[in-house]
This record gives structure tokens, sequence and C-alpha cells, in this order.
């Protein structure tokens, strides 16, 4: 297929996600910020990581200055200025799906459009704080109709393949940071566990990837910060791991390799990090250091969507 | 083409029922009024579904628009499709046939029929292509003959369009809405099928590929992109005949040969079907500030290992001051008579014509030579006389740069309105493709009709909406 169909298919995809991923960071702050005053007894500013999270803290700060909810969710979900927000996100995804429609289903087609439409609604209202979960929601239902329909709908060829791999590099990288910036809340086994705050921490960070269920179903105990960090990295079964997300990339570019008779970087790359992940365990990774751990990984799934951009999308 | 009554396509002068529409009109009758007005809604529906719209230049407001579409089809008889395809085709051979001429030996100017300045003076005269043999032959694979007419007898061409015509999307999604919406009725009568077009274009293509190429030639569909107005259409076409739909960025030259950039590596093209003006399509040869097109591509082309569709410098054959000479042209390479009419056309550019344009401006329509989408055009009958002022001084000051034609009493069609059925004026773009192997035509074309009550102006840009066109089998 044309290089230039398969790189707006890889990013219609990433932006979809990432639209979701924003969306998903937003509703953690939300809940957060309106948990009962008396567990503040640290001073924690749900917003302030919202913005670290989904990156731009400083272009945030140059823009508002001040860290408020209101310009936080102007900011994430509506501001033109900022390329990640979730109205751009769906302006880039929609702008892509335009230029491949033919490649698209149209059920695929139709989720980005009617999405892109119920948006521009939302922003030209622009939304009060108490809108805001009604808003995630739609957010968050555009981007499991799009990845629904095409699953189900579209021929598993390398259109099909290329959209994944977006999804997946901008899953991976997502679940990464959200992990990053709490990694001072999750610790090694043995060390002091802290008050009923990390609780809410952990929570958090499990709901923003939606596995405080799965968790359960998977360790049967309390929330454990370790535990917390060897399902988002290394449980296979969670589908927004990082094992689980490589698992998949590695898959696909497999099937890519497999389609065109040969195979290069990305593959060879893909499978080094997806073997780095199914053999090591938690503990070794905090003796290594979890932030330490994360940032490699972030430069390691960076390299890899360069790797697949020159192979194949240029 | 003296003043009477309008003649209405299902009604004729005198009210009654023509033959083709017969079976249609009882239908209406019986038919009540809330089903016309819940299939109209449905087809909106699947057209806004489907996303099949157009872009309006200058309008960031709206900018993909529905092209509103009427329920009511243009029905034409299988006697005068046949007389309508015998014109067109005999029209279409003469503007290959001369396209060949001006590009080799120019014969036709030797023969003094046509005035050399029209040619070597055109802006869309393209040396590059002089003393060039195209291995086909054919320049024009693909042309839009615009037909009106103002009575049951002839056919008038108003214009042709042998550059990028569009519209051919519409022409079958409209059969495709119709079928769905009115089975009933499409079933009463033997409609003649159109959807072969994309199959026959594929064809036509394909038959044109250089003579180095591959026995299964790779086509690719060029378009300027997604901000083009005619955007939905490149991606319909492309997607239907399984093409890749490029832009110039996807395609690069080497060696005189032309590649496209796929997944796999370069993969070679052997056939550009170009929705870009001549203008963009290489930067090497035209237009340098052009990011549309594909540096050495008319190297490539003149090496022989690439075809372009339609040529460039087609241009030529289908401005407005070369309308007028295309009768004579007709008669000098196909040694017949026309079958198809012009309009009767003053050429600004003759002193007589001119004083009898500048005089006669309220009744008469002017048009610039190059202009296209009804853009510049004066309709002198509904225009103030300020407007008529304006235009004059701007005729004065490039009186080449104009033509002048009566106001025809086009044909009317109806059209559903919230008040029942109400006669609009139409026309009709059937699509002609020539290939090597010869001239191919679906039965049909794309009705254009112009929705305000009592105005000529069809072109989606301006207002105009569409029906579908059925050709019944004889």
């Amino acid at each position: 297929m044309l290089s230039r169909d398969a790189d707006s298919l890889f990013w219609l995809s990433r932006y979809v996600e990432r639209a979701e991923n924003t969306a998903r960071i937003l509703d953690v702050a939300y809940r957060m910020a309106s948990m009962p005053i008396s567990y503040n007894d640290v001073e924690t500013n749900e917003w302030e990581s919202a913005l670290i999270t989904a990156g731009g803290i400083d272009q945030f700060r140059a823009a508002y200055g001040e860290v408020t909810p209101e310009n936080v969710i102007e900011f994430l979900a509506f501001s033109e200025a900022n390329a990640s927000s979730i109205q751009n996100s769906f302006d880039t995804a929609r702008h892509n799906a335009r230029s491949v429609r033919s490649a698209l289903t149209s059920e695929m087609w139709e989720a980005i459009n009617s999405a892109w439409l119920d948006l521009r609604r939302y922003k030209a209202r622009k939304i009060k704080v108490e809108d805001l979960p009604r808003f995630l929601n739609l957010v968050k239902e555009a981007s499991l109709r799009y990845d629904g329909s095409a699953m189900r709908t579209m021929l598993r060829n390398d259109a099909y393949w290329f959209s994944r791999l977006g999804l997946y590099i901008e899953r991976a990288d997502n679940t990464a940071r959200v992990l990053d910036v709490k990694y001072h809340v999750l610790l090694p086994q043995d060390a002091p566990v802290g008050g009923g705050i990390d609780y809410y921490q952990w929570a958090a960070i499990l709901r923003s990837v939606s596995a405080l269920v799965s968790y359960q179903w998977v360790y049967h105990q309390n929330l454990r910060p370790w535990l917390v960090a060897d399902l988002l990295i290394l449980r296979e079964e969670m589908p927004r791991s990082l094992a689980a997300c490589y698992g998949a990339l590695s898959r696909h570019l497999d099937d890519l390799s497999h389609r065109y008779g040969t195979s290069g970087a990305a593959q060879r790359q893909a499978r080094a990090t997806h073997a780095r992940l199914t053999n090591r365990n938690i503990e070794d990774i905090f003796q290594h250091g979890l932030h330490e751990f994360l940032q490699e990984f972030l430069a390691d799934n960076n390299r890899l969507s360069l790797a697949i951009t020159n192979q194949y999308l240029c | 083409m003296a003043a009477q009554a309008i003649f209405d396509e299902m009604s004729g002068h005198d009210g009654r029922s023509r033959d083709a529409y017969r079976i249609l009109q009882d239908w209406l009758r019986s038919a009540p009024p809330q089903l016309l007005e819940h299939r109209r809604e449905e087809a909106e529906l699947f057209f806004r579904r489907v996303g099949i719209t157009f872009a309006v230049y200058g309008n960031a407001e709206a900018e993909e628009r529905l092209i509103p579409f009427d329920i009511i089809p243009r029905i034409l008889s299988g006697q005068e499709w046949s007389r309508l395809s015998r014109g067109l085709e005999q029209r279409v051979k003469a503007l290959n046939l001369f396209l060949k001429d001006i590009y080799g030996p120019r014969d036709i100017l030797r023969a003094g029929i046509i005035p050399p300045e029209l040619v070597y003076l055109n802006p869309y005269y393209r040396p590059q292509m002089h003393g060039l043999s195209l291995n086909s032959g054919i320049y024009v694979q693909v042309a839009g003959i615009d037909i009106v007419r103002v009575d049951d007898q002839d056919f008038y061409v108003l214009e042709d369009n042998l550059r990028t015509p569009s519209g051919v999307s519409y022409m079958l999604e409209n059969r495709e809405v119709m079928m769905r919406l009115f089975p009933e009725l499409v079933g009463m009568q033997r409609i003649r099928p159109i959807e072969n077009y994309v199959d026959e274009l594929l064809g036509t293509l394909k038959s044109v590929a250089p003579a180095s190429s591959p026995w299964d030639p790779t086509v690719v569909l060029l378009t300027p992109g997604s901000l083009n107005s005619a955007y939905y259409e490149h991606s319909f076409l492309a997607d239907r005949m399984g093409v890749e739909l490029v832009e110039g960025r996807d395609l690069f030259v080497r060696d005189d040969m032309v590649y496209m950039r796929t997944t796999e590596g370069p993969k070679r093209v052997d056939v550009v079907y170009s929705r870009i003006d001549d203008d963009f399509l290489d930067p090497l040869v035209f237009r340098p500030d052009s990011a549309l097109g594909v540096p050495g591509l008319i190297a490539a082309y003149r090496a022989g290992n690439v075809a372009i569709a339609n040529a460039p410098g087609t241009g030529i054959a289908d401005d407005k001051a070369m309308y007028s000479y295309v009768p004579d042209i007709v008669r000098f390479y196909m040694g017949e008579e026309p079958i198809l009419k012009n309009v009767p056309t003053w050429r600004c550019r003759e002193q007589d014509s001119l004083s009898y344009v500048l005089d006669n401006l309220h009744e008469l329509v002017v048009k610039e030579v190059n202009g296209s989408g009804g853009y510049g055009m004066l309709v002198g009958p509904h225009a103030t006389k300020e407007t008529c002022e304006h235009f004059k001084a701007r005729i004065l000051a490039h009186p080449d740069n104009y033509i002048a034609q009566p106001t025809l009493a086009l044909s009317t069609s109806p059209i559903f309105t919230e008040k029942g059925l109400a006669p609009r004026h139409v026309d009709l773009r059937p699509f002609v493709l020539t290939g090597r192997d010869g001239v191919r035509l679906v039965p049909g074309g794309l009705t254009r009709v112009a929705l305000t009550e009592g105005s000529l102006v069809v072109n989606s840009s301006q207002g105009g909406g569409t029906k579908d066109t059925w050709v019944l089998s004889e």
C-alpha cells in the first residue's frame, strides 16, 4: 500500500488512542480532586499531575500561568495551541481518516466523523467542570467505537496492521507515562507503605488505565504498590500493560514481514523490547529503579515508532 | 431558436406527458405526497452518512457541503440516447484528432480553418507536447460534454470539458440511491445500467499504457489532495477501480520512470489518471511553485515510460473561444456534418461581434473564454444595469477574453419541492471514454438542475443540484 496511506492509518489510530488516554487522565484528576478533604492531608495537585502525565506542563504554564481545574480542562480538552488536546487529536484523526477514506471501512469512518461532529458542539459551548464526566465518556465511547469497528470490520491486511501498530505504540507510551508520574508512590515490597492518600493514588493509576477491577481478578488481594506496577508493566493478560502492547506490536510486525517477505529494524527492536519485558520480574525492576526503567522504556518505544516510520511510512 | 414556450422534459411544450415519462408520471400521480417527502429525507440522510460532499472555494464556513439531490429522475428515450451518443462519439473523436494534429503536423492551421493565434496564445497550449507521438494516439481519455436542449428535436453542446471533467461519482451515486429508495418504480421499466462505468474507465486507462508496460499495467489516480473540491470523487473512483489514490508527493521519477512510494518500497507506475490541472503537474516544466506535482513527470512522459490521462495541453480544445470552431473541426477531420449542434456564439475578438454583444448585453450570456464552474459569467436578462455596465468595461478591456451566446430557453424537468412538483432548468453531462480500442459510453450522464425557480445556472458551486438520469431501452 501507499506509504502515505499507511502513515495516515498509523497516526489516525495513535490520535484516537491519545484522545482516549487524555480523557482518562482528566477523569482521574477530576475524581481525585473531588475526594473527601480529610484524605488530603498531603498537599497534592491532581490537576497539575494530569498536565505532567499528558505532557505539556511547560507549554501550559507559559499560556495560562495558574493551574486551575478550568484551565487544565480547557488546555487538555479543547486548546488549539495544544497539539495533543482531545479536540486537536480528533481533528487530526479525522483529517487523516478523510485522506484514507478508501482504506477505512464505513463503520470506522462514521465513528470518527460523528465523534468529531459531537466534539465540535461541546467546544462551541464551553463546558463546566461538573459537565466533565459526560464529555469524557463521549470521548471514551468514540474511541471504543472506532476500535471496535476496526476489529470487527477491517480486512486483516497491512492496512489493519499499521493501524494496530499506531494504537499499541501510543498505548504503551501512555501506560509508561502514567506510571512514571506516580513512580514515587509505587514502592518495593519492603518499603514502608504510606497513609490513605497513597491508596487513592494507586487506585487512581489503575482507574486511569481501567484496571481497578482487573487487579482484583489477577491478584485477589488489597492494593499493593509493587503489584500495581507488576500488573501494568509485566502482565500480558492486562491489555494496557507494556508487555501486552509489545506482544501485539511484535505480532503485527511479524504479520507485516510475512506478508511482505522481508523484515527489518522494526521487527528486531520490537522483539528485543518484548523479550526484556517477559524475562523480567518486578523485583528486578525496582532494584534497577522504576523511574530509570520507565524512562528507558519510553525512549525505546519512541525508537520503535521511528523505525516503523523509516521502514514503511516514508 | 426563436422565443417560445419552454420545453419540459416530462410534458413537452403542450403539457401532455412524453412517452419516456409515462410510467413515471402515472406512478407520481398515484404516490401519496408524504411518501415522496419521506424518500427525499432518506436520500439526504444517505448522502450525509456516506459523506458525499464537495468543497466550495472561498467558503470556509461550509468546508464540506452536500450537493442537493432531487428525487425525480430525468428520462431519455432509447432513440434520443442513440442520436445523442452518436453525436458525442463523433465530436470527441474529432477533438482527439484535432489535438493530435495541433501537437503534430498542424494541417488544420495550414488549411486556414482556425486562426493560429487562438492556438499559440492560448494559456492552455503546451509547447512541451509538440512533436510528441503518443503511443495510444489519444489525448482525451475522459471527456464530459455539457448538453442542453430547447425542444424535443435537437441537442446543443454548451461546453466541452476535456481537462479534468468531474461529476461522474454523482452520476453513479444518484443511481444507487434511486435503486435503494424507489425499487418499485425502477423495476417498472427497462433502465439501461451505468454501473459498469468504473470498469470501462479502468479498461480505457489500461488501454493507453505505454508499450513497454507489463500486460496488467499499474494505474494510479493523481489528486491535488483532500482539500480539493472534487476530492470525494477522486477517492470514490480510486476505490471502485481498486487503484491507489496518490498525491504528487507519493510519486517520484528516477531515470525517466515513475514510481510510487509504498510500504514495500518503490513501485513502478504505468498510467497516471490525473485530476490535477496541467499547470501543477510538474514543477520542472510548468509552474515552478507547484507543490502538488511530480518533478520529472513530463520527462518520463516524453520518454514514453508513462501515460497521462488526459494528456497535458488538452485545454486548447475546450476553451470557449475554440468552442465556436468545433463544428468546423468535426467537418475537417470526420468529413461529416456535426450531429450535435453548437449554441450560436459571438466571439468578442471579432469587431462586428463585439459591437453586437455590447449593444445586446441584456439578452446575452457572456462567458470568460477560460472560465469554468459558472464563475466570471454574466447572465444578461437577470443582471442589473449596474452589473451590465461593469461587465461592459471588462469586455472592452479584454475583448479576446469573452464570448457571448443567446440566453437559451433551456429545457426544464420537474423537481420535488415543498409545494409539489415544479419545473426547473436542467442540463446533462455525459461522460465519453476514449481508449486505444475505441470509444466507450455508458448510457446517461449527470443531470444538473438549477434549484432556484427561473435560474439557468446549474453549477454545483452556485447552488445547483443533481438528479438521476435514466436512459430507457429501445
